[in-house]
């Protein structure tokens, strides 16, 4: 979109040479000032117009009958009928839908909560204790970044098949269970939320490694923990292709699957386009409302991840 | 994957914490070390590194049809077989050139616009910082598959309010022809993640010590030179990091080429991305070693990229 790729700035009036403090004064309230007030703001509600307008149509749309869908304009309102679409969509083919959801729920919120937690064991590992071979290990990690995951599909795939895990839930969640720039961030963390020295006092004490980890440091890593669990979260919510792949029972499927399979017959039968725009809907509220309350801990991640 | 790729990130070395203590608490931390970290190495072996060999080993055979067509296939060992036959595959070749492309036109956007969009907000005149940067992410929270079937749709005369409006203008615009799906396309891209990246180059940002900038606009630097030649330059490993996992995660698009080909865009064909052609060489063809062999190529050009962009941030920062 054209809009966002002005790399020309607003055109500031060009003041003289003359230092200082002064003359800032003096141009806060001039209005070549205001103008660029104007510019800079203008210029983010156009941005934040371009990235809100998608969402709010998906909104509006999922409240029109198929004939008002394609019917009235986008952003005009049609009969409501968003909770004709919602039974629809929950009880089209024997509920499937739901089940989706459900199946989703259980990839992203089991398989990331189990990720985080060994994430975060590892990670912490490597900031807190010595051990052979632990900078060629972390290297490996930090290479398992970089891989690139779809890459790895077929063979995975392939593998998958010979173990006999293909096309069962073990298929989804077992990769989501490896999270190396989880162990990054956590190792970040880690040096940054726990003082050595709150360990130290620890084992003065006498308590074994395992019971300081849990009792003291985890507490403390808490955020980390629920940074680490938004990325993987929204990393297995989003993993499509894997599914793609790996599953063929649609009893299985994760809500984006159900929803693609959805959509590839929406040419031949309209009818769908309402089923595929009302489920996304139901599909992204949930994600929309974590991340707006969540704010807190997706920041900071992306600091952890920028700032180094 | 070996080690060329040592990030421009590398973890601070903080002194372990060391106990004053007798051998015994050092063997619990020996053990308390393994016990943390071993149940991750082995899953990091069973999905990471071992698909990875496996993929080594089945790219180094062929499938033969037996006899005169007739009977079974028997698998062959055919060295660098698969990999010649990839490279000189007119369809991967070609897909590359459409990566090369799209990458062309979508780098540029969306990391200038990102970074233009952070300075915006990180600049003393920028209101309600809060709110613009959630707006601006909010895309990110919609799972690709989604974002790209609101797009889809978006882009789908009759449904689309997008072409209503440029109809009501008077305009007519197709975003299905040849000349404009990889705009459509970008779009669609840049959509997911402008606003990510934005808030990475805000938080960036934010560590440029204050008295820096003040000192600037002492001097009589304006808003929009200090926003160049000050921010700008100390941000520069979080921008150089960034199109590092832009240039990873471009070569592996999948999602958006596979609808927009399902939609019938006429350039957009069933190899168009190398993920694609990989899809199906494997889950179609059912040739296995072809699809090994152009998997491994394509982690091989991902190591590449990221090694050429490490290095380049790297002088950068130091002719900075």
């Amino acid at each position: 979109m054209s809009t966002l790729t002005h790399t020309t700035s607003p055109a500031r009036p060009r003041t003289d040479p003359e230092p200082a403090a002064a003359s800032e004064r003096r141009r806060r309230t001039s209005p070549g000032a205001l103008l660029s007030k104007g510019v800079v703001n203008g210029l983010l509600i156009v941005a934040a117009f371009y990235t809100l307008m998608p969402v709010s149509w998906l909104l509006l749309a999922a409240t029109k009958n198929p004939r008002d869908l394609f019917g009235t304009s986008g952003f005009a309102l049609g009969d409501f009928n968003l909770f004709t679409n919602l039974h629809h969509v929950f009880t089209f083919n024997d509920g499937i839908y739901l089940r989706w959801f459900g199946n989703s729920v259980l990839y992203s919120v089991i398989g990331s909560g189990a990720s985080t937690f060994l994430s975060v064991a590892t990670g912490y590992a490597f900031d807190k204790y010595d051990f052979k071979g632990k900078e060629k290990l972390f290297a490996a990690v930090l290479a398992g970044v970089l891989v690139p995951t779809t890459v790895i599909q077929l063979p995975m795939y392939l593998l998958a098949t010979k173990v006999g895990v293909v096309n069962t839930y073990w298929a989804l969640l077992l990769p989501a269970l490896v999270n190396p720039f989880g162990v990054y961030l956590a190792r970040v963390f880690s040096e940054g939320y726990v003082p050595n020295e709150v360990l130290e006092a620890a084992r003065v004490d006498g308590a074994g490694e395992v019971r300081t980890f849990a009792g003291i440091a985890l507490p403390m890593l808490a955020p980390a923990f629920m940074t680490i669990f938004l990325f993987s979260f929204t990393a297995s919510w989003n993993n499509f292709f894997g599914a793609l792949v790996m599953l063929n029972d649609e009893k299985l499927y994760p809500v984006n699957l159900g929803l693609f399979m959805w959509n590839s017959v929406t040419q031949q039968q309209p009818e769908y386009y309402s089923l595929v725009i009302t489920g996304s809907l139901v599909a992204v509220v949930p994600l929309i409302v974590a991340f707006v309350c969540l704010q807190r801990f997706w920041r900071s991640g992306l600091t952890a991840g920028a700032v180094k | 994957m070996a080690a060329p790729l040592a990030p421009a990130v590398k973890a601070r070395h903080t002194s372990p914490a060391k106990p004053p203590g007798p051998s015994k608490l050092r063997r619990g931390q020996r053990r308390a070390a393994a016990l943390f970290v071993t149940p991750f190495f082995v899953l990091f072996a069973a999905v990471m590194a071992a698909p990875i060999g496996y993929a080594v080993w089945m790219s180094l055979f062929q499938e033969r049809s037996s006899g005169l067509g007739f009977g079974g296939t028997e698998r062959v060992f055919s060295g660098l077989g698969n990999y010649t036959k990839a490279l000189s595959d007119t369809g991967f070749r070609a897909s590359f050139a459409h990566i090369a492309l799209y990458c062309a036109l979508y780098i540029p956007v969306m990391i200038g616009g990102s970074l233009v969009l952070a300075l915006l907000v990180d600049s003393a005149m920028a209101r309600a910082k809060r709110f613009f940067q959630l707006a601006l992410f909010l895309p990110h929270a919609i799972p690709g598959l989604i974002a790209s079937i609101i797009w889809i749709y978006l882009y789908t005369p009759g449904l689309s309010p997008v072409l209503d409006g440029i109809g009501a203008l008077g305009g007519s615009w197709d975003f299905y022809s040849n000349d404009h799906v990889l705009s459509s396309m970008v779009n669609l891209c840049a959509w997911q993640w402008i606003g990510y990246n934005t808030v990475i180059f805000y938080a960036a940002l934010q560590a440029v010590p204050r008295e820096t900038i003040e000192a600037a606009v002492v001097d009589g630097a304006g808003a929009l030179r200090t926003a160049l030649q000050i921010k700008v330059p100390l941000i520069a490993s979080a921008v150089v990091m960034t199109v590092l996992f832009t240039c990873v995660g471009a070569i592996q698009i999948f999602t958006e080429p596979k609808l927009l080909n399902q939609r019938g865009a006429p350039s957009v064909d069933t190899e168009w991305s190398p993920t694609l052609f990989i899809w199906k060489a494997g889950f179609v063809q059912h040739d296995y070693g072809l699809a090994a062999a152009a998997s491994l190529l394509l982690a091989l050009l991902g190591v590449i990229l990221s090694y050429i962009v490490t290095r380049l941030g790297n002088r950068w920062k130091a002719a900075s």
